[in-house]
C-alpha cells in the first residue's frame, strides 16, 4: 500500500499528469469518433444533448412568439402542429432522456465507480452511433413535411395524417435501443466492475439513480420499440391493429405508449435527483442525511413508476376500478419523492453552504422540482383531472418537472463536473447571473400557464380568446429571458474551453472517487482499482488550499 | 484512517498502465483491459447477455399482449382463423428450432473443450437449420400470398374455411368435401356473403349445412400472425448473421477453453429465439 502521504502529494499534483489525459491521449477526429473510452464517449454525447437542446429551445421559442397573439402571428397553424411535435420528439427523445445518464453518466460513472471503464466499451459507442442515426431520422421528418402528431403518436390520427411520421417514428425507435444499451452497460457496470470496498451503500447516491434509471431503460423501452414497431406497420400498410374498423383498438396503443412513457418519466427525472444529491453534500460540507433511505426511494420510484400509465388515461375510457389503482398508486410515488426532498432539506441543516453555481442550480431545482412534483399530485386526482386533462395545467406541471427538474439538474451537473471534464473553470459570476435569470424566466414562463390550464386554456392550441392573451405574453417573455439565460451559459462554458487547463483536482471538496484523479482524468481513470474504506460523503478530511484553489486531503489521519 | 489508495496512475509512467494484471493481460489477447481476469469478462457479458435477453422478452412482451386481449376479446376469430394455419408445417419448424438449439448448445461444449473441428461442425448445423426454418416459413408466407390469408384490411381468402383439409379434419365431415368442390347440388344461401371472396372456381361455392359463418375482422388474427412470426423471422436472420460472424472467428481459430463467451452468449441468444417460437406455435396454429 502505498503511503496516504505519498497519494496525497500525487493527487496534489494536476499538473504533470497533464501531458497524458484522456484529452490529449490521441489526436485527430478519428481518435474521438471510434474512441472505446467512456469519457470520450461522454463528451460527445453532451455536445450531441446541447445541440439538439438549441433545436428544441429554437422550435420552443418560435411556438412562444406565434402564441404572442392569438390567431396568426408568424407562422400557419399547420407548421405550428410541426413545431410542437418536433419540440417535444427532440427534447425528450433526443435532450433530456440522454441527458444526465449518457451524457454526464457516461463520463462520471466508471470514475466515481473507481473503474476503468465501463462493462461493454464498444456497446457504448454504439449506442452514441444510434443516437445520431436515430437524430438523423428526426432530422428527416423535419425537412420531408415534418410530422405534427405531437410527441405521442396517438393513433388514429398518427396514421392517418399526411406528414412524414415513418421517419419520426423509426427515428425514436432507434433512440430507444440507445437508450438500452446505455442501461444494459451500466447495470452490468455496476454489479460486475466495483473496486475492492466500493459495497452498494458505500456508492455515491448518483451511481443509486443511474441503477434505477437503467433498470427503467432496460425494462421500459423495448416496449416503446415494439410499440412504434407496430404503428410503423399499422401506418405502412394497415394491419388494424390499432384501427377500429379492423378489429384493432386505438386505445390499445395508448396504454402501450404509456407503460413506457411513464417510466420514461423517471428516466427522466430519477438522475436528476442523482445529481442534487451529489451536490447539496458537498456544497453543505455535511455528510448526506439519509443516505438509504435516499438511495432506495430511487429502487422504490423505478418499481411503482411502472405501475401507474393508466393516469394518463382517465379520459380514454378506462374502467373506473382501474383509474382507482392507477390513482391510488400515483399518490404513492410522492412518498418516496417527498424523502429525498427531505432529506436533502436536512443535509443543508446546520452545514456550511458554499453557494457556488452548481449549488445554486441544485437550490433552483428543489424550489422548481417542487412545484413540479406537487401539482402532479392535482393530476392524479381523478376528479381533478378530468378538468385539466389536456390543458395548459397538464403542460406547466410537466415543465416543471422536464424543465426545472431535469435540465436544471442537468445544469447543475454539466457546471458541478464542467471543471473535471475539461479541466477548466469556467467564469463563476456569470454562471451565477445565468442561473437567476434562468430561474425567472423559467417561472415567468410557466406559472402563468398554470393559471391558463385552470381557467381552461386547451394545450397545442394554435389558436385562443383574447382574455388570454395577457397571460401568454408573460409566458412568452419569460421564454425569451431563458433563452438568454441559455445564450450566457453557451458562451461562458464554451469560452472556457479556451483558457489553458486551471481546474484543480477537487475544486468543490467533494469525497467521491473522480475528484481524485486529475482534472482532466487520465486516460485509464486509474492506475490500480482504489480500495474503498469509507462512504462517499466524508468531507472532514478535505481542506481548501489557496495556492491550487481546490480542496486537498489532510495526511495526517492514518489507520 | 487509510483511506483510498493507490488509485491513479503514478507521473512517470509514460502512457496510462494497464495495472496490476498486466501478465494475465499480455498472456491473453481478448482479456480487455478493463478486467482483470478471464472469469471477470466472461461473467460481466453473462449477465449483460441475459440483461439483453430480458429487454427481448419485454419486446416481443408487448405482442404477446396484443394476442391475449384481442384472443379474449375475439375468440371467435381465433378459433375460425386457425384452420388456415397448416399445424405441420408448423410442427417441423419447432423441430428444427429445437434441434438447432442442440447444436448451438453443442457448439458451446466444443468451445469450452477447444473441440476445433466440432465447433465449426455445429455452428453450421445450427446456420444450416435456421436456414432450413426460414425456408419452411418462406413455404407458408407464399401459401398465405397465394391463398389471401392476409393481415387486416388484405384479408380475402381464396377459399372457405369450411373447404379447408384442416377443418374437415377436425370436424369429420367428409360429406361436405365434396361440397367443397363446388359441384354438389344449390342448397340453400347462407347468410354470409362468402361468395365473392372465392374466385377459384369461378362459380360461387355452397356452405355446407354446419359450417361456420366468417366472423368480422378475421384479419386481425393475421396481423397478429404475421408480426409475431414476422419479428421471430427476423431474430432468425440476426442469428444467422451471428453464428455467421461466429464461424469466421471458429475457423481462425479463436475459441478455446480460456476465452468461448461469445459462442456461450450467441447460444444463449439462440435459445431464446427458439422458446419464443415454442410459445408461437401453440398460441398460433393449436387454437381450439
Amino acid at each position: 500500500m502505498t503511503s496516504p502521504s505519498a497519494t496525497a502529494d500525487v493527487l496534489t499534483a494536476p499538473a504533470e499528469s497533464d501531458s497524458d489525459s484522456y484529452l490529449t491521449h490521441d489526436k485527430g477526429i478519428l481518435s474521438w469518433l471510434l474512441t472505446l473510452d467512456h469519457k470520450r464517449i461522454g463528451v460527445m454525447y453532451l455536445m450531441c444533448v446541447m445541440g439538439a437542446f438549441l433545436l428544441g429551445g429554437v422550435f420552443a421559442l418560435l411556438l412562444r412568439t406565434e402564441l404572442l397573439t392569438p390567431g396568426r402571428t408568424i407562422v400557419e397553424h399547420d407548421t405550428y402542429n410541426q413545431l410542437f411535435t418536433l419540440h417535444g420528439a427532440v427534447m425528450v427523445f433526443l435532450v433530456i432522456i440522454p441527458g444526465i445518464p449518457a451524457a454526464l453518466g457516461n463520463f462520471v460513472l466508471p470514475l466515481q465507480l473507481g473503474a476503468k471503464d465501463v462493462a461493454f466499451p464498444r456497446l457504448n459507442l454504439a449506442s452514441w452511433y444510434l443516437w445520431v442515426i436515430g437524430a438523423t431520422f428526426l432530422l428527416v421528418s423535419l425537412v420531408t413535411n415534418a410530422a405534427d402528431t405531437g410527441w405521442t403518436f396517438y393513433t388514429p390520427y398518427s396514421t392517418t395524417t399526411t406528414t412524414s411520421v415513418i421517419p419520426a417514428l423509426f427515428g425514436a425507435f432507434i433512440l430507444g435501443f440507445s437508450s438500452i444499451f446505455t442501461g444494459l452497460n451500466f447495470i452490468t457496470t455496476m454489479h460486475k466492475l466495483r473496486p475492492p470496498g466500493m459495497t452498494w451503500f458505500r456508492m455515491p447516491l448518483f451511481l443509486w439513480a443511474l441503477y434505477s434509471t437503467a433498470v427503467i431503460q432496460v425494462l421500459a423501452t423495448p416496449v416503446l420499440a415494439i410499440t412504434l414497431l407496430m404503428l410503423i406497420v399499422e401506418r405502412f400498410i394497415g394491419i388494424g391493429i390499432f384501427d377500429p374498423a379492423l378489429g384493432g383498438d386505438p386505445v390499445l396503443f395508448q396504454h402501450f405508449f404509456w407503460f413506457y412513457s411513464h417510466p420514461a418519466v423517471y428516466i427522466m427525472i430519477v438522475p436528476a435527483f442523482g445529481v442534487v444529491s451529489e451536490i447539496f453534500p458537498t456544497f453543505s460540507r455535511k455528510r448526506i442525511f439519509g443516505y438509504k433511505f435516499i438511495a432506495l426511494s430511487s429502487v422504490a420510484i423505478a418499481i411503482l413508476g411502472f405501475l401507474v400509465w393508466g393516469h394518463h388515461m382517465f379520459v380514454s375510457g378506462q374502467s373506473v376500478v382501474a383509474a382507482t389503482i392507477f390513482s391510488g398508486i400515483t399518490f404513492l410515488i410522492a412518498i418516496p419523492t417527498a424523502i429525498k426532498v427531505f432529506n436533502w432539506i436536512t443535509t443543508m441543516y446546520k452545514g456550511r453552504i458554499h453557494l457556488d453555481t452548481p449549488m445554486l442550480y441544485a437550490l433552483f431545482f428543489l424550489w422548481v422540482f417542487s412545484i413540479g412534483g406537487l401539482t402532479g399530485i392535482f393530476l392524479g386526482v381523478m376528479s381533478l383531472d378530468v378538468h385539466l386533462h389536456d390543458t395548459y395545467f397538464v403542460v406547466a406541471h410537466f415543465h416543471y418537472v422536464m424543465m426545472g427538474g431535469s435540465i436544471t439538474a442537468f445544469l447543475a451537473g454539466t457546471h458541478y463536473w464542467w471543471p473535471k471534464m475539461f479541466g477548466r473553470t469556467y467564469n463563476e459570476k456569470w454562471g451565477r447571473i445565468a442561473c437567476g435569470l434562468l430561474f425567472v424566466g423559467l417561472n415567468l414562463t410557466f406559472f402563468p400557464q398554470f393559471i391558463l390550464g385552470t381557467r381552461g386554456m386547451p394545450r397545442r392550441y394554435y389558436n385562443y380568446l383574447e382574455e388570454f392573451q395577457g397571460l401568454h405574453q408573460l409566458s412568452t417573455i419569460g421564454a425569451y429571458l431563458m433563452g438568454v439565460a441559455f445564450v450566457i451559459t453557451a458562451i461562458y462554458l464554451l469560452g472556457s474551453l479556451r483558457k489553458p487547463m486551471d481546474a484543480p483536482a477537487n475544486p468543490w471538496g467533494s469525497n467521491t472517487l473522480e475528484w481524485r484523479t486529475p482534472s482532466p482524468p487520465a486516460y485509464y481513470n486509474f492506475h490500480n482499482p482504489p480500495e474503498v474504506v469509507e462512504g462517499p460523503y466524508e468531507y472532514a478530511d478535505w481542506v481548501y488550499d489557496k495556492r491550487t484553489r481546490g480542496y486537498q486531503r489532510k495526511a495526517s489521519h492514518d489507520s | 484512517m487509510a483511506q483510498l489508495v493507490a488509485d491513479q496512475v503514478p507521473p512517470h509512467e509514460p502512457s496510462g498502465g494497464h495495472g496490476h494484471a498486466d501478465a494475465e493481460h499480455a498472456a491473453n489477447p481478448y482479456l480487455a483491459h478493463h478486467f482483470d481476469t478471464p472469469k471477470h469478462q466472461f461473467d460481466s457479458g453473462k449477465l449483460g447477455i441475459w440483461i439483453f435477453l430480458i429487454t427481448e422478452i419485454l419486446f416481443f412482451g408487448g405482442l404477446f399482449c396484443a394476442y391475449a386481449i384481442y384472443r379474449s376479446l375475439h375468440p371467435d376469430i381465433f378459433v375460425y382463423a386457425h384452420y388456415y394455419l397448416d399445424t405441420f408445417w408448423g410442427a417441423l419448424n419447432t423441430g428444427v428450432l429445437i434441434l438447432s438449439s442442440l447444436t448451438a448448445a453443442w457448439a458451446v461444449r466444443n468451445a469450452q473443450l477447444g473441440e476445433q473441428k466440432k465447433l465449426i461442425f455445429n455452428i453450421v448445423a445450427t446456420i444450416a437449420l435456421a436456414f432450413c426454418f426460414l425456408g419452411v416459413k418462406y413455404v407458408e408466407y407464399s401459401h398465405k400470398f397465394h391463398e389471401g390469408t392476409l393481415p387486416g384490411r388484405y384479408f380475402n381468402p381464396t377459399h372457405e374455411v369450411w373447404e379447408l383439409e384442416s377443418y374437415q379434419k377436425a370436424h369429420g365431415q367428409h360429406g361436405s368435401a365434396t361440397a367443397a368442390e363446388g359441384h354438389a347440388a344449390a342448397g340453400h344461401e347462407a347468410a354470409e356473403p362468402a361468395g365473392h371472396a372465392a374466385p377459384a372456381g369461378g362459380e360461387a361455392k355452397q356452405p355446407p349445412p354446419g359450417a361456420p359463418v366468417r366472423p368480422r375482422n378475421v384479419g386481425v388474427f393475421f396481423s397478429i400472425y404475421f408480426c409475431m412470426t414476422g419479428l421471430h423471422g427476423i431474430h432468425v436472420v440476426a442469428g444467422i448473421i451471428t453464428w455467421g460472424w461466429l464461424l469466421r472467428r471458429a475457423i481462425r481459430g479463436e475459441f478455446g477453453p480460456a476465452h468461448f463467451g461469445a459462442v456461450d452468449y450467441a447460444a444463449l441468444y439462440w435459445h431464446l429465439v427458439d422458446l419464443i417460437w415454442i410459445y408461437l406455435f401453440p398460441l398460433l396454429y393449436l387454437i381450439h
